[in-house]
């Protein structure tokens, strides 16, 4: 549904996105992580045809982004509910559903079961007469993935859905995400947010300016490199500690008698520090592998970025 | 059954305007409370003058609507505009299927139309009181005539257009609807000199003069269209504007 390939966005020397390579399938939920000015934004901008590529190829639902004729058709198919909601305070929520219901060709009768659908979907039917302006920020976030429904769009771009919501507010936006799973809406989601892309998404890129990983949330948690093994000892003596320093092994952390190491790779390299406590006089209790979490990958890959 | 897309824009412009009470009540109040304050000026002085230097007073207050037809869009345009980027609601209607042209076409409409309307409605008000004051002056009625109608129906809307366009321009460079009307302030300056010009004498309120200056604001509005037309466009507004 959405592919690109060495996608680049520069704006003067300033490279916003750097040869960004992806496929998002359809009905798939991609979550795009990195931090502030990583480029996520420049991106959706460019597969909504808002902005141009530098260079590159960009796809979406087939239709080539740097071609100029496809602009209008590619919007007819994506909704985008931007970072800032953006909405009109001075008209009611159904007239700001409306509105864009005419600018997407609606005719009256879509329009009005359209609006009704989804402000009764999203909670917001009885408030359908209040002016926008007066909503909390939870109510505005509602309106503003209605807005970008209203027209049955193929693919959903959603830029920060949850930012400065309270957790409530979240979790009822989230709520709303998976269940448009069933859909089958492509969902592209920036966000900040570790545990609601672990949460929400199929497959999640890091991005920083370039994409420092891509994978499943389960993948990229595998791939941290350097994933902490707890030793739990009968007893931590000098001996044993000499011989594990000996052994040369990364980041030993001692807690009483439980000995945290960073292992790279814990099938190969646990054995020999079992082997080397054992042969300083110790003995092995437990040994437990701590996983890497998202965070980790996270963290890891946009520090990898070269400054 | 769908209507022309920049309609649907200027109608959406029409809603938010309307409840906006500072600009709808600048908007149509200052046309006409310039014609009742002309009106009292045309009662004072104008109905004791010389047929000539009625005339040319009588011209001179009709040119003040055509300055008020250039001031007056510039708000509406300014806040439909600008009012956008504060709100920021122009990002998701970028993302709609509308083109550069349909919005910009729907807003200079939404900023235009109440605009001339009420010039028009102020000025109706006024020459309609002068023909009622100064009937025994001229000994007949002075409005309608070719000059005021000049005024009123070529040179206002070119001059309302003109502001339009001014204040797209500057909305990609201001970021607050104030700044956006100071700076439009100065598009007046010319308007100004040739009102003054025209009240000293030096600048003949005739049919040719007038005609001249539509013909500039003609020129004008050509040149500042496309450059109105390279400000707003998705890209300038989304990378570049303030």
């Amino acid at each position: 549904m959405i592919e690109t390939v060495n996608l680049t966005r520069k704006f003067g020397d300033l490279t916003a996105v750097d040869d960004l390579t992806l496929k998002v399938g359809e009905g798939e939920v991609f979550g795009f992580l990195g931090p502030n000015g990583a480029g996520k934004t420049t991106t959706v901008r460019m597969l909504c045809s808002l902005i141009s590529k530098t260079s590159g190829e960009a796809r979406v639902g087939g239709y080539d982004v740097g071609v100029p004729e496809n602009a209008l058709k590619i919007r007819k198919m994506v909704g985008l509910v931007p970072d800032n909601v953006g909405l009109y305070d001075s008209l009611t929520a159904y007239e700001n559903l409306d509105y864009y219901g005419t600018l997407y060709d609606m005719t009256d009768s879509q329009r009005r079961e359209a609006n009704e659908r989804f402000l009764k979907m999203l909670g917001l039917w009885e408030k359908r007469d209040t002016l926008a302006g007066s909503f909390s920020k939870g109510m505005k976030q509602k309106l503003a993935i209605a807005r970008a429904l209203i027209h049955d769009p193929t693919v959903l771009f959603m830029d920060e859905p949850t930012a400065n919501l309270d957790p409530e507010a979240s979790k009822s936006v989230r709520d709303f995400i998976v269940s448009l799973k069933g859909e089958k809406k492509t969902i592209f989601l920036n966000t900040h947010n570790l545990d609601e892309a672990q949460r929400i998404c199929d497959r999640i890129g890091i991005l920083n300016t370039r994409l420092m990983a891509i994978g499943t949330p389960e993948e990229l948690e595998r791939s941290v490199r350097g994933r902490r093994t707890v030793f739990a000892l009968r007893k931590a003596s000098d001996a044993v500690m000499a011989s594990l320093k000996r052994l040369d092994v990364r980041n030993l952390v001692q807690d009483g008698n439980r000995l945290t190491i960073d292992i790279d790779d814990p099938e190969e390299d646990n054995p020999r520090v079992v082997d080397a406590i054992v042969a300083a006089g110790g003995s092995v209790v437990t040994v437990s592998i701590l996983g890497g979490t998202l965070e980790d990958a996270y963290l890891q890959f946009v520090k990898e970025k070269p400054a | 059954m769908t209507s022309w897309m920049p309609w649907r824009v200027s109608k959406k412009d029409f809603k938010v305007i309307m409840r906006k009470k500072s600009i709808i009540g600048y908007t149509v109040g200052l046309p006409f409370v310039m014609a009742v304050a002309f009106t009292l000026v045309v009662q004072n002085d104008v109905v004791s003058a010389n047929v000539s230097d009625a005339s040319l007073g009588l011209s001179s207050l009709a040119y003040i609507f055509v300055i008020l037809a250039a001031i007056l869009p510039t708000s509406t345009a300014a806040y439909s505009i600008v009012g956008e980027k504060v709100e920021k609601s122009l990002e998701p209607l970028l993302a709609t299927p509308t083109t550069d042209g349909d919005l910009l076409l729907g807003k200079a409409i939404a900023a235009f139309v109440p605009a001339i309307l009420a010039v028009w409605a102020g000025a109706m008000v006024f020459m309609a009181a002068t023909d009622y004051l100064t009937f025994r002056v001229f000994g007949g009625l002075y409005f309608p005539s070719w000059v005021p109608g000049i005024m009123l129906f070529l040179v206002a809307p070119l001059a309302s257009a003109l502001g339009i366009q001014v204040a797209v321009i500057l909305s990609a460079r201001v970021s607050d609807v104030r700044g956006a009307n100071q700076l439009a302030g100065l598009m007046y300056l010319p308007f100004m000199a040739t009102f003054f010009a025209g009240v000293d004498g030096i600048f003949p309120f005739d049919i040719a003069s007038l005609l001249a200056i539509g013909g500039i604001l003609l020129l004008a509005n050509v040149a500042l269209f496309f450059l109105s037309k390279a400000t707003f466009n998705r890209e300038e507004i989304l990378t570049k504007w303030k």
